[in-house]
């Protein structure tokens, strides 16, 4: 299993007030992310847990990337990968925020 | 928890076999109404999985928690058949064994299982097998405190192995054509008997054999329903309603029914042999009928339905 964490800041915090949401399922091609409002407003982290090791500059592109178009300041993001896509990370990180914002 | 109400689409479309553990328990019970225990953010994730190098989930493949259902209350978990196959591992079993036992103490008016396993986790096997075993231990003193346990099965795991076994502890037992109900599964009984015994890759022969249809017929199942999450509700509502006692009378009428089922079929080769015995006019015609006509030949079948289990 490879750990990566990565850290940003914000400029603003992510809107609406839903503390937590779950979108996803650790299946092959797939994976879960939890999202929890309990970080300060202009901060981000993203805590990827993959059996897919060496990977880490895709994860961080993607993440930077969502973090740009998101601004989920304030959101602790935990992710159980099961060798998501680049493209389905990104999709599920963005369902995820809309979850939140709901 | 954010995530199930994602599913708050009409219960009506949502298909059962497509529809994650989350999404089946929001739209099952009254809408809003669900509290889990042991939610993701608890973070209660599998010791053992890890030593493998294999990825965890943060309710290790299971929803328990406390619902109404059509305002009664009930307790719901619901295995997820996606991660690992929906199998039992240790905080999996745990979490379903802990959810039977709290139900002594809260008396809902029924507990549902929302099967979708392929049985034992083999990674924690040790484990996974004890908690098959508490679970159904866990069964029958929750069944013999008079709490139906209704075990609803239509998921793309189906419900083997353990899962199997728990199943046949059940009060009562709805599926859809999609869920199959067995032991050992297609593939493990053609390692060990051979593709002439059993072709596991032959999906017709595995529907006959272990899919609804053939499961309600024979009474295994005690209701058919369509895969839409409401057929569901609705087929848990009425099993609710007319759960057998859990008594000597009800254990004997058990053993008597399946002495009586090897009796009549012990010698088929074949579920169509079964359902031609059973008075199925057509027994070819079976798989293709949609559910209002299957529904109408299970009326005719005399086994479907008895006072047993």
């Amino acid at each position: 299993m490879e750990s990566l964490t990565f850290r940003h800041t914000t400029h603003k915090p992510l809107p609406g007030s839903v503390p937590n949401a779950i979108i996803g399922v650790v299946a092959s091609g797939n994976l879960e992310i939890l999202l929890e409002r309990v970080l300060p407003p202009d901060a981000c982290e993203i805590a990827i847990e993959t059996p897919i090791a060496g990977y880490g500059d895709v994860w961080e592109a993607v993440v930077a990337d969502f973090v740009a178009r998101a601004q989920p300041g304030g959101i602790r993001i935990s992710i159980n990968d099961g060798g998501a896509r680049p493209d389905t990370v990104s999709l599920r990180l963005l369902q995820g925020a809309r979850l939140m914002e709901a | 928890m954010a995530g199930d109400r994602a599913a708050s689409i009409d219960p009506d479309a949502l298909s059962w076999y497509e529809a994650t553990a989350r999404q089946r328990v929001a739209a099952l019970a009254d809408p809003g109404s669900f509290q889990e225990f042991l939610p993701p953010t608890e973070r209660r994730m599998s010791p053992h999985l890890p030593l493998f190098d294999l990825p965890r989930a943060f309710d290790d493949g299971i929803v328990v928690g406390r619902a109404t259902l059509d305002g009664g209350p009930v307790l719901i978990a619901a295995q997820e058949g996606r991660f690992m196959g929906g199998a039992f591992g240790e905080i999996h079993g745990g979490k379903l064994v802990g959810l039977l036992r709290a139900a002594l103490d809260l008396k809902p008016k029924a507990v549902l299982i929302l099967f979708d396993t392929g049985g034992v986790r083999l990674q924690e096997a040790n484990a996974g097998e004890t908690a098959i075993a508490e679970t159904m231990r866990a069964i029958v003193e929750v069944r013999a405190a008079g709490i139906p346990v209704i075990g609803l099965i239509g998921g793309r795991a189906g419900c083997y192995g353990g899962g199997g076994l728990i199943a046949g502890t059940c009060s009562r037992l709805a599926v859809s054509e999609s869920g199959r109900i067995s032991v050992s599964g297609p593939e493990v009984i053609e390692t060990n008997k051979g593709a002439e015994e059993f072709d596991s890759r032959d999906r017709a022969l595995v529907w006959r054999t272990m899919g609804g249809k053939h499961r309600r017929l024979t009474g295994g199942a005690d209701a058919f329903c369509a895969d839409t999450v409401f057929a569901f509700r609705r087929a848990a509502l009425g099993l609710i309603g007319r759960a057998p006692a859990f008594d000597l009378a009800t254990l004997e009428a058990e053993q008597a029914r399946l002495e009586d089922r090897i009796a009549r079929f012990g010698d088929c080769r074949d579920a169509t042999d079964v359902w031609r015995r059973l008075g199925v006019n057509d027994p070819e015609t079976v798989p293709a009928m949609d559910t209002d006509a299957f529904e109408a030949t299970v009326a005719r079948v005399r086994e479907a339905d008895h006072d047993a289990r």
